[in-house]
């Protein structure tokens, strides 16, 4: 019936597909993150004019909820366009797990949505109609319902790294969900949940900050701008510290069910207990590496017993490197990890298996199709390995990966330094160290430095989810399916002209929304008469 | 009409609050264009249903043919 099928399919549309779904997700990604830190710093504020009623502290929070809003009307819906492309271009994909993908993202979007479109309309419309304690819970609100979609989101990513909740139906061809609770609460979603969260609320209070020192600068707006500095340095300084113990954690995740990605993070080839961590190496960024014969990546630096720490609490713990993971090992308590070669060929078996199965139910031969569906459950945990070609196709780029992730790592510890000093300056705490200086007189560099920040913890951000993306390759969904199996059967140069039609809408949306939040910004708070 | 009522007090929120917005217009402006590209071009006709299009009907047979004789594919 579908013998028309290119059984080779065009290695332009996978890297069409992909490049075009990793645009669209990073834009994504450059309202998100700000929503959900943002919500935080106005919420503190409002709190403060609810419990003070000192009407800086409101005209403060309708500042901070103007640049909000900005930013939550450019973000608005350009996550629909990723839903978008599974329809188009992953639609084999979308069949075999829409199932359970979908779930997550039609709760966000009935739930979440709902409850950030009503109580965002009382943030902004509400100031003289409701109470001050109804309109702070909408202010709240607004902020949760914001995070309580992007749980849902992060539930679905997290899906596809570790699928779980789910079983494999050979007659529909899609895996159907047998657990809403282990999808909904898998904890690997938890921790990416966790993790991506507190980074987001770094990023506000980077932006914070941020605008902050630019009125300081400009020698203007400075109660507002000392005030909200506290305030922002204060979130920024808690976030930074639990998205440093939410990252031990995901690392902790990612080692247990992702154990390549973790070996393509650390560029470790070979692994063994009493592991450290890599501190700094030199990966060649534009290639990579020959792992099969390097021992280690050349120049390396470590943390003695770090990896192993990071990966298992363990400073002796077991950590695979990315020649064990190919070549099978066994791990400390005797279970043994068979090797990439095993894996496909028991991919390949369960692939078999579903031909035999479906061709056997064609022809009513029930004996077959129940011998055949047998071999499939046995097979199927490694189902996705069945498409491999080479085992050298389960080791993720590993230069983006080993980067990527100190960028991440590398800016969230100079954030933890930065918030430091700027709560201590706030306050001129120690006083030997502020005695002589003011926080809102400093020597102008300090301020440009802190306004730079802003898109490193962007850059950061972003480093965090090309790790978490990267490292998954070449799978769409982790063992399941890889990105060749996934991929619709399209011509490359349609994938290409969207990717083009993104790239300019969504960079003028961002040139849009820099240009309307620089002219709030300028144009400063509007201070209302009591 | 109640002007106490709650379905009132509830659409005064939203018709005062829209008819005075200033710099909201230009963001439901901008999000409304934005919308009108996403699901009035970009949608129709760049984003079709590929598997509606293909699989005639059969979705699950299409979608296992792909994903068997993919894996003969080099």
């Amino acid at each position: 019936m579908f013998s028309h099928l290119f059984l080779d399919i065009d290695a332009g549309t996978i890297n069409w597909s992909r490049a075009q779904f990793a645009l669209t997700a990073i834009y994504h990604w450059l309202f998100v993150p700000l929503t959900l830190g943002l919500a935080i710093v106005m919420g503190i504020i409002e709190t403060k004019f609810y419990l003070s009623r000192d009407v800086f502290w409101r005209d403060a929070a309708k500042f901070w909820q103007k640049l909000f809003g900005i930013n939550f009307a450019m973000g608005v819906a350009t996550g629909i366009i990723l839903e978008f492309e599974f329809g188009t271009n992953w639609s084999n994909y979308s069949w075999f797990v829409g199932d359970i993908f979908g779930a997550p993202l039609a709760i966000e979007g009935i739930v979440a949505f709902f409850m950030e479109s009503t109580f965002v309309a009382v943030m902004y419309f509400g100031w003289k109609k409701v109470s001050p304690g109804f309109h702070l819970a909408s202010t709240w609100l607004t902020g949760l319902g914001a995070t309580i979609s992007a749980w849902w989101i992060l539930v679905a990513n997290a899906w596809m790294q570790y699928p779980v909740g789910c079983e494999f139906n050979p007659d529909t061809m899609r895996n159907e969900m047998v657990s809403f609770l282990e999808v909904a609460l898998s904890p690997f979603a938890i921790s990416k949940f966790c993790h991506t969260v507190t980074s987001a609320w770094i990023i506000g209070a980077v932006f914070c900050v941020g605008v902050c020192c630019w009125y300081l600068l400009k020698k203007r707006e400075t109660k507002l701008a000392l005030e909200s500095m506290k305030i922002g340095a204060a979130v920024g300084l808690a976030a930074s510290l639990l998205a440093a113990a939410t990252g031990h954690k995901s690392g902790m995740d990612v080692a247990e069910v992702q154990p390549m990605k973790l070996a393509a993070m650390e560029a470790l080839y070979n692994g063994g207990t009493d592991v450290g961590l890599t501190a700094i190496a030199l990966v060649n960024p534009f290639s990579q590496p020959d792992y099969q014969n390097d021992t280690e990546a050349p120049l390396k630096i470590e943390m003695p017993y770090g990896l192993s720490l990071m990966a298992t609490n363990d400073p002796h713990g077991y950590v695979p490197g990315i020649n064990d993971l190919l070549n099978g090992f066994t791990r400390p308590d005797g279970t043994v990890e068979p090797s990439a070669d095993e894996k496909i060929a028991m991919g390949k078996k369960a692939i078999a298996a579903l031909a035999a199965y479906r061709n056997a139910k064609k022809t009513g031969d029930d004996q077959t199709a129940s011998s055949a569906l047998q071999e499939l459950k046995d097979n199927m945990q490694y189902f996705g390995y069945g498409y491999i070609r080479d085992k050298s196709e389960l080791v993720p780029y590993i230069p983006i990966n080993f980067w990527a992730f100190r960028i991440m790592v590398g800016a969230g510890c100079l954030f933890i330094l930065f918030f430091a000093v700027v709560l201590s300056g706030c306050n001129g705490f120690p006083r030997k160290l502020w005695a002589n200086r003011s926080i809102t007189s400093l020597p102008a560099w300090h301020y440009w430095m802190a306004i730079a920040l802003i898109p490193v913890a962007y850059i950061a951000s972003e480093s965090g989810w090309l790790v978490a993306e990267f490292g998954r390759q070449p799978w769409t969904i982790q063992d399941m399916l890889p990105t060749w199996a996934a991929v619709s059967d399209l011509h490359s140069s349609s994938v290409m002209i969207t990717f083009f039609l993104f790239l300019i809408l969504f960079t003028t949306m961002l040139a849009v929304e820099i240009s309307i939040l620089i002219k709030q910004i300028k144009k400063g708070p509007e201070y209302e008469k009591n | 009409m109640n002007k106490t009522g709650f379905l009132y007090r509830a659409f005064d929120l939203y018709y005062d609050g829209f008819r005075s917005m200033r710099l909201g217009k230009t963001l439901w402006a901008i999000i409304l264009i934005k919308l009108f590209i996403m699901f009035a071009i970009l949608k129709v006709f760049f984003f079709p249903n590929f598997l509606k299009e293909h699989a005639q009907g059969d979705e699950a047979g299409y979608v296992a043919t792909e994903l068997i004789e993919r894996v003969n594919s080099e």
